[in-house]
């Protein structure tokens, strides 16, 4: 049952998102070489503590979300929107 | 035993009495009983048989522990097996019953299995019926499904109703700022403190008194009383009858609540039990101890029970118990008792393992250095025999006669919560106990659940952690209290001997269990607990985990600590599947999506069924027809003549912005850039990793105004790839998605008169004719009457057809101006049983075929794919394993002689080949009234120019055998398209 704190809604239950993947990958272009686009969708690592992850408020306003999150612990660090714009405007805004 | 009820004392009404029945008779007891202190005042000793031995069974505590008294509850639909009687609260008319036996609990056939006991040893089911290693398939296996039936009948727990739960529970969510589970000295302290520090406190207690161990002592009454009206005062909100079971992130606890299960009549609006969500900013566990026994022979006997629970009996029921009591205690605990007991009018022996005594209570014979060693009696306990120690074992020294036997062997504080935080316990040898492991998270433990035993000391814990709570730094009151150390003893028994000394009353594990794993090699506790099931009943061990652990430690030679703990998890107690479902049941299991036509539909003769969570037109059967007969004629009629079908439920998401034609070009394997305003184009979508996620038309209404359709299967999913895509991929892209699926009602018309059907009913003067709208072309329309919408020229059917779309509220309108000009025209509705043959004739993909593994070519369409522009999954489709020559092709499949048919999901295998997977499978199958017999569409490896002549079989093992099919190109009707076109 973790929480998270949606920038947008305020915290909220786990049960109002849904996961997306591993926030630190970096797609590559889409007419970058297979090897590159291999190595972005099948290699992970599998970090036991703190990692940054995508999530999206499916059941909010849709917005997705960086999540850094302890494995272990389920501790959340921080919560900011994915969207860099959105992200920039609303440290602005603070 | 010869309990009786005593004329004046404990907390029972004596004044409202209360009959129920057991077993079939009458019985009275009053209110503010137990149903297992109603059944002792009754004289009632043997309450159940047990697990595996069917011995006999009675009261062993008065609390969540017991593992004796374990009964069913309830008639008909509403049974309910392995309830514990000591947490069932009597109620006029409650109806129980003992079980784990035939005919009864007195007279049980199965306990002949008492008599075989080496079979039910530790270990039994694997070596047995496991010979060969397990989850092999093999003899071992056979054997044991063979055997299986009939071990679990003659070991086993109570049986539920086989009847749907008729009743109702809710989910309710509810937040605070300090959770207090528990309401005895601690717990009390701990709400009041934080309550008037002005915070919002929740109270929690499983029992339907608050004070916990105040309940057995009158002498604290006046105490608890006024507690208790502080804490309501101070605004604590109060939940009884309500348990915490689990601990969870984020400092959520799970509680369930039982609203009416102490009722005789409830309040039908009531539900029966209350599921809570409670988010606390932190947790106080004032949860307390639970007192253990210890291992002998005979210690499970009916009238052998803790310590505790006789004084829970005598001050809170006013049952004296027992006339001649033994109590073998190990530690303080049980001189209280003892006092109590002899006051009360028992003749009282108290015998402790420790040499040392110094004071015995008034009236009570003491037997110091002696500990229980096996018991005497049949139904009943008639004598205990004592031991003392003599080296490092023990030797019989002593018989008493007595018809109550109380043990003390310790306490175990409840770690359980905080466990299953992943606190590990930690064990403390001076009082010989786990207690909770350290956590970061805001948990508190307090009182006996901390190892404090005095009253006192168990208060200011309560104060303390309330105070740390709310984050003060103070020093709680120091774990122990008793005036002499605790003399820990775990088993007794004679050197050499063989005994049913039980650990694990609940699974019938005995020390030699433990003992006869540890000779097979299992030092592992979590092993240890998987071969002998001890700890793995409804009570999870709760009385018998630190027994056992106490005697692998020994057989390794270790201590306690070096053998370890295993890990509680959630529930605490068992908690009935109907409080987890809630409302979320029949029709309310999940959402339910209705078309905007739905009425419409079913006035006029639609039979619906599920697609995912839309309801949707299966057929439209004519009186007498049958759905098979019902769908070939839509079929039939739409190659005829037209057809209108529902399809509002197809996604449509609204791509709106400058950038949206770049966006689609992306998205999409096939060009969007250029697509012509007023103009559609079938797109597939691929995932990054190359396979298939979706396909369906993409409509430019403007310069910067798509409207994509969707598969009704994907439209969520595809919503959310499109919105990730935007927001953490391409966020510089100026587009904007909606989802606008439920802004339409929409429907295919479809077959040779379709134009006609609809220019009957769009205004005057419309012209929809091929030069005006073409194949694939889209416009903005105007139907007779003035409802605006949005007509494309797309076919899924393989003819000439339309979609037409309207505002939601205004579908009615449009279908009442269609049917008729259909119906006039010869035409009809028709389902997603049609649409399916339809489309299986075309060789057009949908769900069936695009499952999530398959690439576009794989399903046929690789010509989609460009080759001048880049697209998501452009580079990983070229992977070698997707492009290898054998990968499975979509393809047709006629059954070989045309009056046969085949099934759905066989296997494609090569003829005489019939093995493993074979060569492919069969996705859908319909009659085709185009071509006059069966068809299907499948994958084969390397599609169907690598069989072309070759015989296949389409093997269904389980339903319909095999059947010889040729395999065809997957466009078995019209492969060129013409009638689409014309
Ligand atoms: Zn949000």
């Amino acid at each position: 049952m973790l929480r998270i704190a949606c920038p947008f809604c305020g915290t909220r239950d786990h049960s109002e998102f849904s996961y997306g993947g591993d926030g630190s990958v970096t797609y590559p272009a889409l007419d970058a070489p297979m090897q590159d686009w291999h190595d972005a969708v099948f290699l992970r690592d599998n970090i036991c503590g703190r990692q940054v992850e995508t999530w999206q408020h499916v059941h909010g306003c849709r917005m997705w979300l960086m999540v850094e999150r302890d494995t272990m612990t389920h501790e959340i660090f921080s919560v900011r929107p994915a969207h860099p714009g959105l992200a920039g405007a609303l440290e602005a805004a603070e | 035993m010869s309990a009786r009820r005593l004329d004046a004392g404990g907390r029972i009404d004596r004044t409202c009495p209360v009959s129920f029945r057991w077993d079939g008779l009458t019985y009275h007891g009053f209110n503010g009983d137990t149903l297992a202190s109603a059944l002792m005042a009754n004289g009632q000793t043997v309450l159940g048989r047990s697990f595996k031995y069917h011995r006999p069974r009675g009261i062993m505590s008065a609390g969540v522990e017991e593992s004796g008294a374990i009964v069913s509850v309830g008639a008909g639909a509403r049974q309910e097996p392995n309830v514990k009687a000591t947490m069932q609260e009597l109620y006029d008319g409650l109806e129980a019953r003992g079980q784990n036996a035939w005919p009864n609990v007195h007279f049980d056939l199965g306990a002949v299995n008492g008599l075989f006991g080496r079979f039910f040893s530790a270990g039994f089911y694997y070596k047995t019926f496991m010979g060969l290693p397990p989850f092999e398939w093999g003899r071992g296996t056979g054997l044991w499904m063979q055997y299986e039936k009939l071990i679990r009948k003659a070991a086993g727990m109570g049986a539920a109703s086989r009847d749907a739960d008729p009743d109702a529970y809710d989910h309710t969510h509810a937040f605070c700022d300090i959770l207090v589970v528990g309401s005895g000295p601690a717990g009390l302290n701990a709400a009041l403190t934080a309550a008037e520090a002005g915070r919002d406190v929740m109270l929690v207690e499983q029992d339907f008194e608050l004070g916990g161990d105040y309940l057995n002592d009158p002498a604290a009454e006046a105490e608890r009383a006024e507690m208790v009206a502080a804490v309501g005062r101070a605004g604590v909100r109060i939940l009884t009858r309500t348990t915490a079971f689990g601990l969870y992130d984020c400092g959520v606890a799970g509680l369930v609540e039982r609203v009416t299960d102490h009722l005789a009549a409830p309040d039908p609006h009531l539900p029966r039990q209350r599921f809570w969500t409670v988010r606390a900013s932190a947790t106080v566990l004032a949860t307390g101890a639970l007192e253990r026994s210890v291992a002998f022979a005979g210690n499970d006997r009916p009238g052998v029970m803790t310590a505790s629970a006789a004084r829970s009996y005598l001050n809170r029921f006013g049952i004296l118990p027992g006339q001649r009591v033994v109590i073998a205690t190990t530690n303080d605990s049980a001189y209280g008792v003892a006092a109590d007991l002899a006051a009360a009018g028992g003749e009282v022996t108290l015998a402790d393992a420790r040499d040392e005594v110094t004071s015995a209570p008034a009236g009570v014979a003491m037997r110091p250095g002696l500990a229980p060693l096996s018991t005497v009696g049949r139904r009943g306990v008639q004598g205990v025999r004592l031991a003392t120690r003599s080296g490092n074992g023990w030797s019989q020294a002593a018989h008493e006669e007595c018809d109550l036997l109380l043990v003390s062997g310790g306490w175990s504080p409840v770690v359980n919560l905080s466990s299953h935080r992943g606190a590990k316990p930690i064990w403390n040898g001076d009082l010989a106990c786990f207690l909770a492991g350290p956590t970061d998270e805001p948990i508190h433990m307090a009182g006996s659940a901390d190892g404090v035993w005095n009253r006192e000391d168990c208060a200011a814990s309560g104060v303390a952690a309330a105070r740390r709570a709310m984050g003060e730094v103070v020093e709680a009151p120091a774990p122990g209290g008793w005036v002499r150390p605790i003399q820990p003893v775990y088993e007794v028994r004679l050197p050499g001997t063989k005994a049913k000394a039980f650990v694990d009353p609940q699974h019938d594990v005995i020390g030699d269990d433990v003992r006869l794993a540890h000779q097979e090699g299992f030092v592992s506790v979590e092993h240890l607990k998987r071969y002998t099931t001890l700890g793995m009943a409804t009570d999870q061990g709760k009385m018998g985990n630190v027994i056992g652990l106490a005697l692998m430690a020994e057989a390794l030679g270790r201590e306690v600590p070096a053998v370890g703990t295993t890990r509680f998890r959630p529930p605490y107690t068992p908690v009935a599947i109907g409080a987890l479902a809630g409302r979320n049941v029949a029709g309310h299991f999940k959402p339910l999506r209705r078309t905007p036509l739905h009425d419409w539909n079913l006035r006029h003769g639609a039979t619906m069924t599920e697609a995912g969570l839309w309801q949707r037109t299966w057929y439209f059967a004519r009186a007498g027809e049958t759905i098979t007969e019902a769908y070939i004629r839509e079929a039939a009629t739409v190659r005829q003549t037209v057809g209108v079908c529902d399809v509002s439920s197809l996604g449509k998401i609204a791509v709106q912005g400058p950038d949206a034609a770049e966006f689609l070009n992306r998205v999409y394997t096939n060009a969007f850039a250029k697509l012509p305003i007023g103009k559609a184009r079938y797109g597939i979508m691929l995932r990054d990793d190359g396979i298939v996620m979706d396909d369906g038309t993409t409509w430019r209404l403007g310069e910067a105004d798509f409207l994509m359709t969707t598969t009704t299967t994907n439209a969520g999913r595809v919503m959310v790839w499109l919105e990730e895509l935007l927001q953490t991929r391409w966020p510089y892209l100026r587009v904007h998605v909606t989802s606008v699926t439920d802004r339409w009602a929409g429907v295919s018309v479809a077959g040779p008169k379709a134009r006609e059907t609809i220019a009957a009913c769009l205004e005057l003067g419309t012209d929809i004719s091929t030069e005006a709208l073409p194949f694939m072309g889209v416009a903005p329309v105007t139907l007779k009457g003035g409802v605006k919408g949005l007509i494309a020229r797309i076919s899924f059917s393989g003819e000439q057809a339309y979609e037409l779309y309207v505002p939601a509220d205004q579908g009615e309108e449009m279908m009442d101006l269609l049917w008729p000009a259909t119906e006039k025209l010869g035409g009809c509705l028709y389902g997603l049983e049609a649409l399916g043959a339809l489309r299986i004739e075309k060789g057009h993909v949908t769900g069936a075929e695009l499952d999530g593994r398959m690439t576009i070519d794989d399903a046929g369409l690789g010509k989609m794919a460009s080759s001048k522009k880049p697209y998501i999954g452009a580079a990983l489709r070229q992977r070698p394993e997707l492009t290898r020559a054998d990968r499975p092709r979509l393809v047709g499949i006629f059954p070989k002689d045309r009056s046969q048919t085949f099934n759905g999901g066989a296997l494609l295998c090569a003829k005489g080949r019939v093995s493993g997977f074979g060569e492919g499978w069969v996705t859908a199958v319909t009659h085709s009234p185009a071509l006059g017999h069966w068809i299907g569409l499948g994958y084969i490896a390397g599609g169907h120019e690598a069989w072309a002549g070759k015989s296949v079989t389409a093997a269904d093992p389980v339903r319909r055998g095999n059947v010889e099919v040729e395999i065809v190109s997957p466009h078995m009707f019209d492969p060129e398209g013409v009638r689409m076109h014309g």
